[in-house]
């Protein structure tokens, strides 16, 4: 009797969302490492070593010779913090990464060290789009990945809809954009009809390294380097996929919904 | 076996100087090539290397009963020869792709045209079949689905709710993958390997890295073997679980449901226990792995693992107890084995269509030559058939890595990896979630990548999805799909 079981499992389970953000975030896994900080006053003179590992070339020297990386970029692979003598890279293992403008993810100029966290939207937005944001989906030759850690955010354990966000079929019914993937070529037309189909007043949201940099495929002439090629983006979310944890982090902090939340 | 002359014959993993490939006229290999595919050869690639004066044709051919595969390749050659598709239907995309990407057109293919197109002309602008007649209508949908899912473009000719044929029209998530590859390794192409489809990271990455170390005369240290088998394993876990949650949301059941995608990210985060990345990434790397699998680590892991694998039981248990959930799966997107066979199906699709057909067990590299599970086979080729599949492969997998993570062998994680060997093919196949993966290397007098074919399963397995939709209700095209669950992007490359 499949219809009994499954309601004795059920009601033994009890609720599987989780308590975040009213209660603790779920820890990252620890190899995981989180956001990357750059401190290029510890560098040692002449020393590139975190260059040449890099395999979307994310980290450069400015004209000043001071460190830069952008994590939009980056592929958070650890490989920099590995060979860098004096861990003047290293992992915060924080989750937070979401920013609102492109060079806000780029770390190692005195005072930024660490990504400049997303501030909410203002506050005409936010009093439209605040309780009740339904978003769309246009994976533009993303891998999969990304888009199903945005599915996850659906499932029992993360349940977005409890924010008042949701993903729906109809560009007409959408106010915002999530889009995935480095934009590929083959994509561009179907991404700008989407965008065009939405109303105003609506909002752009990149999620993963692909959509905000092109990641490993920058440069490659079949793709774009990221969504902000094509539409301008509100919200920048990296990540190699971003864990769910640092997008639904991104959209509540864009929704001004962190705020109140001490330790957030 | 003829093809002991005429190709050359090799195990997966390994390589063959490239002087020694046999070279015949292109006219000799389509015809040898037929030759062994009607003896039930199963074609693994078929691709072009561009030469001075043409481009060759190599053909890697699959004997799975003799857990040998053959090679062989053409003198160079340009404009057209004569087709394989006609007779041997599993060469149909690779005759397409092969003239989009060096246009060597396959005279008497029945359905010629582009697989992916390049620079913003996706295939959707290209003519597709039409049925007409008085109350035909024809359905589009795509690039842009309702979901959070990648593009792709069906076009149904319909009669009333029946589809009397789909066609699939990808391309839209082409990246250049195969095209950045000459000169390499570069050094993006590690990441890039892994995202050929993002849910497949490890069987793509071990692929790519069997590769590397065939060429290179070694392979990985057992441990890293091993390891690689497990992140194997959990990919499976994780992606089997979610398409049997997908499968049941499609059918409105919704206790398989919920907890098929809440278990599919317990799984994930298993993977994430051993690397940090949920999807596997950063783990395998040419040489080895990257991550070791300490002795903690190791007891956290097969601690978290059976109470996930218990609950996964559970909710199939569920799945399958529900008459209405038996009634929609029965009998509903149905391949027959002799049309899996002529498709050259492979993997999920292929097994529940009744063919025995694994490259763990058939083609056995690495650790899968030490360990093995028992093939899972369902003779129906329904929905049901490829969810019942599903089914037995997690519990299998499941029973798998208990075995493996009560027995670690020692040693190292990685070693250093010797030059590739310059003017040698290699070929490695993996069997990820989905079915086979194919990825074959050619290296240039320098020991550089000269040529990379990647061959993802979706590649065999979208025709298997267009073919089952034939005599259904359109409405039924969801659990379909799911049953199928293809990757877009694997596809496209």
């Amino acid at each position: 009797m499949f219809a009994i079981d499954t309601l004795l499992h059920r009601l033994q389970r009890g609720c599987q969302t989780m308590a975040y953000p009213a209660g603790p975030a779920p820890a990252l896994p620890d190899r995981h490492g989180g956001a990357l900080r750059v401190d290029a006053t510890k560098c040692v003179e002449h020393c590139s070593a975190c260059v040449p590992v890099c395999p979307t070339r994310a980290i450069t020297h400015t004209a000043d010779g001071v460190l830069s990386l952008d994590l939009g970029k980056c592929l958070f692979c650890g490989a920099c913090v590995e060979v860098c003598p004096t861990h003047a890279i290293s992992q915060t293992n924080d989750h937070r990464m979401a920013v609102r403008r492109r060079e806000d993810l780029v770390l190692g100029a005195p005072g930024q060290e660490e990504l400049r966290l997303a501030s909410a939207l203002e506050e005409k937005l936010r009093k439209l789009f605040g309780r009740s944001l339904r978003l769309r989906q246009v994976s533009a030759g993303g891998n999969g990945a990304d888009e199903a850690d945005l599915n996850v955010l659906g499932t029992i354990g993360w349940d977005l809809s409890r924010f008042g966000i949701q993903f729906v079929a109809s560009p007409r019914h959408a106010d915002g954009l999530v889009i995935t993937g480095p934009v590929s070529k083959n994509m561009e037309l179907a991404l700008q009809k989407t965008w065009n189909a939405m109303p105003a007043p609506k909002i752009a949201i990149a999620v993963g390294t692909c959509a905000i940099s092109g990641g490993p495929f920058a440069g490659h002439a079949q793709v774009h380097h990221g969504a902000a090629d094509v539409i301008p983006i509100d919200l920048f979310i990296p990540g190699w996929p971003p864990h769910p944890l640092t997008i639904l982090d991104g959209l509540l902090r864009l929704l001004g919904r962190l705020e109140d939340k001490p330790g957030n | 076996m003829s093809a002991l002359t005429s190709f050359a014959l090799l195990a997966n993993a390994t390589c063959r100087p490239w002087p020694e490939v046999p070279e015949w006229p292109i006219a000799d290999l389509v015809r040898l090539t037929a030759g062994e595919l009607e003896r039930g050869g199963r074609l693994c690639a078929w691709f072009g290397v561009p030469e001075t004066g043409g481009v060759r044709v190599v053909a890697v051919i699959a004997f799975d009963a003799d857990n040998t595969l053959a090679v062989a390749r053409s003198t160079p050659f340009s404009g057209s020869y004569p087709a394989l598709t006609p007779t041997l239907t599993q060469a149909h995309l690779f005759e397409r792709e092969l003239w989009e990407q060096h246009g060597l057109k396959p005279e008497g293919h029945p359905w010629l045209k582009p697989v992916r197109r390049k620079a913003g002309q996706a295939p959707a602008n290209g003519d597709f079949f039409r049925v007409d007649g008085r109350e035909i209508h024809e359905v589009a949908v795509g690039p842009v689905h309702a979901g959070i899912i990648e593009p792709g473009h069906f076009r149904f000719q319909c009669h009333g709710e029946e589809v009397l044929h789909l066609e699939i029209a990808l391309g839209y998530q082409h990246r250049g993958l195969e095209e950045a590859m000459p000169g390499g390794p570069h050094l993006a192409t590690m990441s890039q390997m892994e995202v050929i489809a993002g849910d497949t990271t490890v069987g793509h990455a071990t692929a790519y890295a069997t590769v590397q170390e065939a060429l290179a005369g070694t392979e990985a240290p057992l441990r890293a073997q091993w390891l690689r088998a497990i992140a194997l394993e959990l990919e499976r876990l994780a992606n089997h679980t979610g398409d049997l949650g997908a499968l049941a949301g499609d059918v409105a059941f919704l206790p398989t449901s919920a907890a098929g995608g809440k278990l599919r990210g317990d799984f994930l985060n298993l993977t994430a226990l051993i690397c940090g990345n949920r999807f596997g990434r950063g783990l395998v790397r040419p040489g080895g792995c990257r991550h070791d699998l300490e002795p903690e680590r190791l007891s956290l892991l097969s601690k978290k693992l059976p109470p996930v694998l218990a609950d996964v039981e559970d909710a199939m248990a569920w799945l399958w107890d529900a008459s209405s959930v038996r009634s929609r799966f029965e009998e509903t997107g149905k391949i027959f084995t002799e049309q899996a066979k002529a498709l050259g199906l492979v993997g999920v699709a292929a097994r529940a269509s009744g063919l025995v057909r694994d490259v763990r067990f058939d083609h056995p590299a690495g650790w899968h030559r030490f360990a093995q599970s028992p093939v899972a086979v369902w003779p129906d080729g329904d929905v049901f058939a490829r969810a019942k599949v599903r089914c037995l492969e997690i519990q299998r997998a499941g029973a798998y890595l208990e075995e493996q993570l009560a027995a670690p062998p020692d040693g190292e994680m990685r070693d250093d990896l010797p030059p590739a060997a310059p003017d040698t093919l290699a070929v490695a196949l993996v069997e990820g979630w989905r079915g086979e993966i194919c990825h074959v290397a050619l290296t240039d007098a320098a020991g550089r990548f000269r040529r990379y074919k990647i061959c993802d399963p979706s590649f065999h397995n979208w025709m298997g999805l267009a073919l089952a939709l034939r005599g259904q209700a359109i409405s039924d095209f969801p659990i379909c799909n799911k049953s199928f669950s293809l990757s877009y992007c694997g596809f496209d490359l």
